[in-house]
């Protein structure tokens, strides 16, 4: 809370006098409130996964005669899968590494290898669930899967608008170049993609790995 | 749904219209039918006014694009008024309604329809009222208050405003087409899960409060950022106007729980559309976690209604008693402990559920804390008057109800923080009448007071007295005879939403609360007769000077209603009371060196997503599955878009701000 | 704040927030993988026996492995716009612990009272896993 100043010599005319007003127009860098803005946002993104991880904790031991985690879940794939995200934050870091030299076919390239990592982060989620329904372990057979969905596939669906957010972002750094604009927004993508590396930390846990020794 | 005809209901008419068929027209329903004819006549007549004086380019141009966070505002407060008018009407039928149904008499209501009444009645005051006035309020003031030309995301206020309108929307779509839901505003399961309401009625709900929850969330977004980042040189934090600061906290506070509002809601239309077991008796699910969880967003909520009107009760005390606020320091750790206890008191909605001593007693402890600050700023307000020159103008006579009924209202919540005494009162019209009496003794007369207090600011003339003090009479005595009687009711034992009573004795106490109804009604009539009547009398309302009420702070520093770019330059801050303490210091006000002022540009995007999205929500109510994607599609699309357009902004010319700026001059000398 | 008075008050902090090096980006990915794949072998291969000891142990790592990310990735500190986003940080950190503490705290509490009968529900069908 400590950002504003307090009075000082600035504030003042030359005679001691309080100045009221500035004689000229600051100069107000724009955008200067969207990475505020934006991780404003991405701490209330954080409460919903919070109120999808206490849903789970609570309902998480109610399987209804139904399959519980021992029986669905398979550890290597999702260590395969969280290698794909870990290696997708590090490309993206490696993305702003470039953007910040201003090397354009650097960044977009970056960019499109995280794009990639992200997708084959997606293609085995897909593959996940799509064998967990076939074995009949459908988001509606328990409460305990309905949480596991719920929570899982709502990480999966950012993953899904990050990839969406990302191809937008290359196609206006391929029209307008790294514009500050530009790096801005490449900025809030790097934000909520590393927040959602966050989340996973949660997931891999608590679901996954917490849910092999229930 | 009531059975549909077989030929209606098959092949392409299903795949076309979902659900949606002739059946969904309520024309059984006599005043539902009523209504939809007057709505009909007026909605053509308002049209055809618009038309008439070709007034649909300015409408588009200077209000539905506009990134103006003042005109923004005002439209916020147009969207609640008009949803009060809604929301009221529900109340009174309920009142009648009650007041009716004795002695064998089924009263004038069907179950069906008066279900959706109390449920009506509940969401679109929260959502729909409250909601748009507190931000609209927070809209127009907070930017003039800290000396910043705008928000800090101009577009998003505009998308904002416009998502919360669509929700407006689609819950008055409910009326007419289909229904809303029976389940209580807060639409607890299992009753609002599919099995018990497969209706459209929760479904409207749902998609309602998840659309303009969008809204809600980022115009709270918004405005933090512009308080944290676009404050006027000099305005550290504890020099922001009081009224800043509750805004903050308000606005932190919807960001930390509407959140959790959309999740549960998520999941709830998840049980309904796909068939999960979140909040189902069977197949593991639980009920009670939809409580629990729906909870740790509602409490939050009714401290984001209440905290920024707090702000406006102390911002008024202190003008209209010519006097610094008294203890401004503890008066902003008084609100920012509220907002942080706000997230600990959860449970006592639900203390009779079952969670045992331990719980009780904690989140009981929790609450009567609650009662501590907010106690502070009551003895705050009335140090600011002891020895001041009060001026009982309007605001200062609500500021004065609201501080007479509120600390009932506040009595009655500690009473029911007590868990045994909760056992008794829970679910009753006690409980009733108590948030009946901290919401309008709270947050509707703060809103009369922050609409008297500010209207010259907006629109440069005052609200004439004559009927404005009627309308408060009739407020303040109707509410009181509208809720007594049910908290007597309520001690008797008599639980909410009951349609017919089979006690007679208790007919006397529902009449009364019809009367105190019918004298609100005459209260918001004569309201809306002091707007009209002052809108006809402006010239002779009219304030010059920008600073009718000798204000303190930064927003009576400009002109009335202030021009587009709000300072011709950039305001430095030296004390709390920054207008008071320019006047004390003989400041003068620059009448030359203008420069060219930055400013952002309107967008139609807002109204074509807030549209699209309106689209995406009949097609799910209504199951028409093409036209939800189509328009999910379609808001990815434009939302995409948008962002391919970089000419955001720009400059107001030197010239254009002088004329404005010498117009100024030339009214102040003329006022002498 | 400095002597130009001009300047607005939150600009000094400077608009872009902290970047990272090549380098610390190396250092992050390389803990994050080692903090990542020690509670994934601790629980494939059961090495520490109790399986509570184990969950109390991973969650330890998955706090450490989040801080790791909040400062190697998202270049956390005190500094950025003025301490703010550090205080909306923490600031959501104390609202998720109470939503997830309090949740099931209040739930456990709920359905212990209300439905003894579940308890016994849940560790029979457990009892029917394989």
């Amino acid at each position: 809370m400590a950002s504003a100043p307090t009075v000082d010599a600035a504030f003042l005319d030359k005679d001691g006098n309080p100045l009221f007003h500035l004689e000229h127009e600051p100069h107000h860098p724009e955008g200067s409130s969207t990475m505020l803005g934006f991780w404003i946002y991405l701490m209330s993104d954080c409460l919903i996964f919070a109120c999808l991880f206490a849903t789970y904790a609570v309902l998480g031991g109610n399987y209804a005669a139904g399959p519980g985690p021992k029986d669905l879940f398979d550890l290597p794939l999702v260590a395969l899968n969280t290698a794909m995200l870990l290696f997708s934050s590090i490309t993206y870091g490696f993305a702003m590494l470039a953007m910040e030299k201003n090397r354009v076919a650097a960044t977009q390239g970056w960019l499109a290898i995280t794009g990639l990592f992200g997708l084959a982060f997606l293609g085995i989620e897909l593959y996940e669930f799509a064998h967990l329904i076939h074995e009949g372990a459908t988001p509606m057979r328990s409460g305990f899967l309905s949480a596991f969905f719920a929570l899982v596939g709502t990480h999966g669906l950012h993953v899904t608008f990050g990839i969406i957010w990302l191809v937008t972002l290359m196609a206006q750094v391929a029209k307008k170049g790294l514009i500050p604009a530009n790096q801005r927004r490449l900025m809030c993508l790097s934000m909520f993609w590393h927040f959602l590396d966050v989340v996973w930390i949660g997931v891999f846990t608590f679901v996954y790995l917490m849910g092999m020794l229930r | 749904m009531s059975p549909h005809p077989a030929s209606e209901n098959s092949g392409i008419w299903k795949l076309i219209f979902g659900r949606l068929d002739w059946s969904a027209v309520p024309v059984h329903e006599p005043i539902v039918m009523g209504t939809f004819v007057a709505v009909v006549i007026g909605g053509v007549a308002i049209l055809g006014i618009v038309t008439k004086y070709r007034l649909w380019g300015w409408l588009w141009r200077d209000w539905f694009t506009t990134v103006d966070h003042k005109r923004i505002g005002i439209m916020y407060m147009i969207l609640g008024l008009i949803m009060f008018l809604r929301g009221f009407a529900d109340a009174i039928m309920m009142r009648l309604q009650q007041a009716w149904a004795f002695n064998g008499s089924e009263g004038y209501l069907n179950a069906h329809h008066y279900d959706q009444i109390f449920t009506a009645h509940g969401v679109i005051m929260i959502f729909f009222v409250a909601m748009p006035m507190i931000t609209g309020i927070m809209n127009y003031m907070v930017p003039l208050q800290i000396g910043a030309r705008d928000v800090s995301f101009p577009f998003l206020n505009n998308f904002s405003f416009w998502m919360t309108t669509a929700g407006a929307v689609i819950t008055m779509m409910s009326l007419f087409v289909g229904e809303f839901a029976r389940t209580g505003w807060l639409a607890y399961p299992p009753l609002s899960g599919i099995a018990y309401s497969p209706g459209v009625g929760v479904d409207y709900y749902i998609w309602g409060l998840q659309i303009a929850g969008i809204g809600t969330l980022l115009s709270g977004v918004n405005l933090i950022a512009t308080i944290v980042k676009m404050r006027a040189p000099g305005m550290s934090m504890m020099k922001l106007p009081i009224f800043v600061w509750t805004s903050l906290c308000s606005n932190i506070l919807i960001v930390a729980a509407f959140p959790v509002l959309t999740a549960v809601l998520a999941l709830l239309s998840l049980d309904r559309y796909v068939g999960t077991a979140f909040f189902t008796n069977d197949m593991g699910g639980n009920p009670m976690m939809y409580v629990n969880l729906i909870w740790i967003w509602g409490h939050p909520e009714v401290y984001i209604l209440i905290l920024p009107l707090f702000g406006v009760f102390s911002e008024v005390t202190s003008t209209f008693s010519s006097k610094r606020l008294f203890g401004y320091s503890s008066m902003v750790y008084a609100t920012v402990v509220i907002a942080i206890l706000s997230y600990l008191v959860w449970l006592h909605h639900f203390f009779t559920m079952g969670s045992g001593a331990s719980v009780n007693s904690f989140f009981g402890i929790t609450t009567m804390v609650i009662s501590i600050p907010t106690g502070a700023k009551l003895f705050n307000w009335l140090f600011t008057m002891y020895r001041g020159r009060i001026r009982f103008e309007l605001p200062m006579m609500w500021t004065v109800a609201f501080m007479l009924t509120f600390v009932v209202g506040g009595m009655t919540g500690v009473l029911l923080a007590v868990p045994p005494a909760d056992f008794v009162l829970h679910n009753s019209l006690f409980l009733i009448a108590h948030f009946h009496n901290v919401i309008i003794g709270g947050v509707l007369f703060g809103l009369f007071a922050a609409i008297n207090y500010w209207w010259p600011k907006a629109f440069g003339f005052k609200l004439e007295t004559k009927w404005g003090k009627r309308s408060f009479w009739l407020w303040v005595v109707g509410f009181w005879v509208a809720f007594m009687p049910l908290y007597v009711l309520g001690l008797m034992g008599v639980t909410r939403r009951m349609r017919v009573f089979d006690d007679p004795s208790l007919q006397i106490w529902f009449q009364i609360a019809a009367l105190g109804a019918v004298m609100i009604a005459a209260g918001i009539a004569c309201m809306f007769i002091q707007f009209a009547v002052s809108i006809m009398n402006r010239d002779k309302l009219r304030d010059t000077t920008g600073d009718p009420w000798d204000g303190r702070t930064l927003e009576w520093a400009t002109s009335s209603p202030p021009p587009d770019y709000n300072f011709a330059f950039t305001p430095v801050i030296h004390d709390g009371d920054a207008w008071a303490d320019m006047k004390k210091r003989g400041y003068q006000r620059p009448v030359s060196g203008f420069e060219p002022i930055h400013m952002p540009s309107n967008t139609g995007t807002g109204v074509i997503l807030a549209g699209l999205s309106v689209a995406f929500g009949v097609g799910m109510i209504w199951y028409m599955w093409w036209l939800a994607g189509l328009s999910f599609i379609g808001i990815l699309a434009v939302a995409i878009g948008h962002t391919f357009n970089y000419k955001r902004d720009f400059y107001i010319p030197e010239d254009v701000v002088e004329s404005t700026e010498g117009e100024r001059t030339r009214s102040l000398a003329m006022q002498g | 704040m400095s002597a130009h008075g001009h300047s607005h008050h939150d600009d000094h902090h400077g608009q872009a927030p902290a970047h990272g090096t090549f380098g610390s980006y190396m250092i992050g990915f390389g803990l994050s993988v080692i903090l990542t794949a020690i509670p994934f072998w601790l629980v494939m291969t059961g090495v520490l026996g109790d399986p509570q000891l184990t969950a109390f142990t991973i969650m330890g790592f998955a706090v450490v492995q989040i801080l790791v990310h909040m400062i190697y990735f998202l270049h956390m500190n005190t500094r950025s716009e003025g301490g703010w986003t550090m205080l909306a940080l923490i600031f959501t950190i104390v609202l998720v612990v109470i939503t997830l503490a309090g949740s099931i705290w209040v739930m456990y509490h709920l359905n212990h009272n209300m439905m003894p009968q579940m308890q016994d529900m849940s560790v029979h069908d457990m009892s029917q896993m394989p």
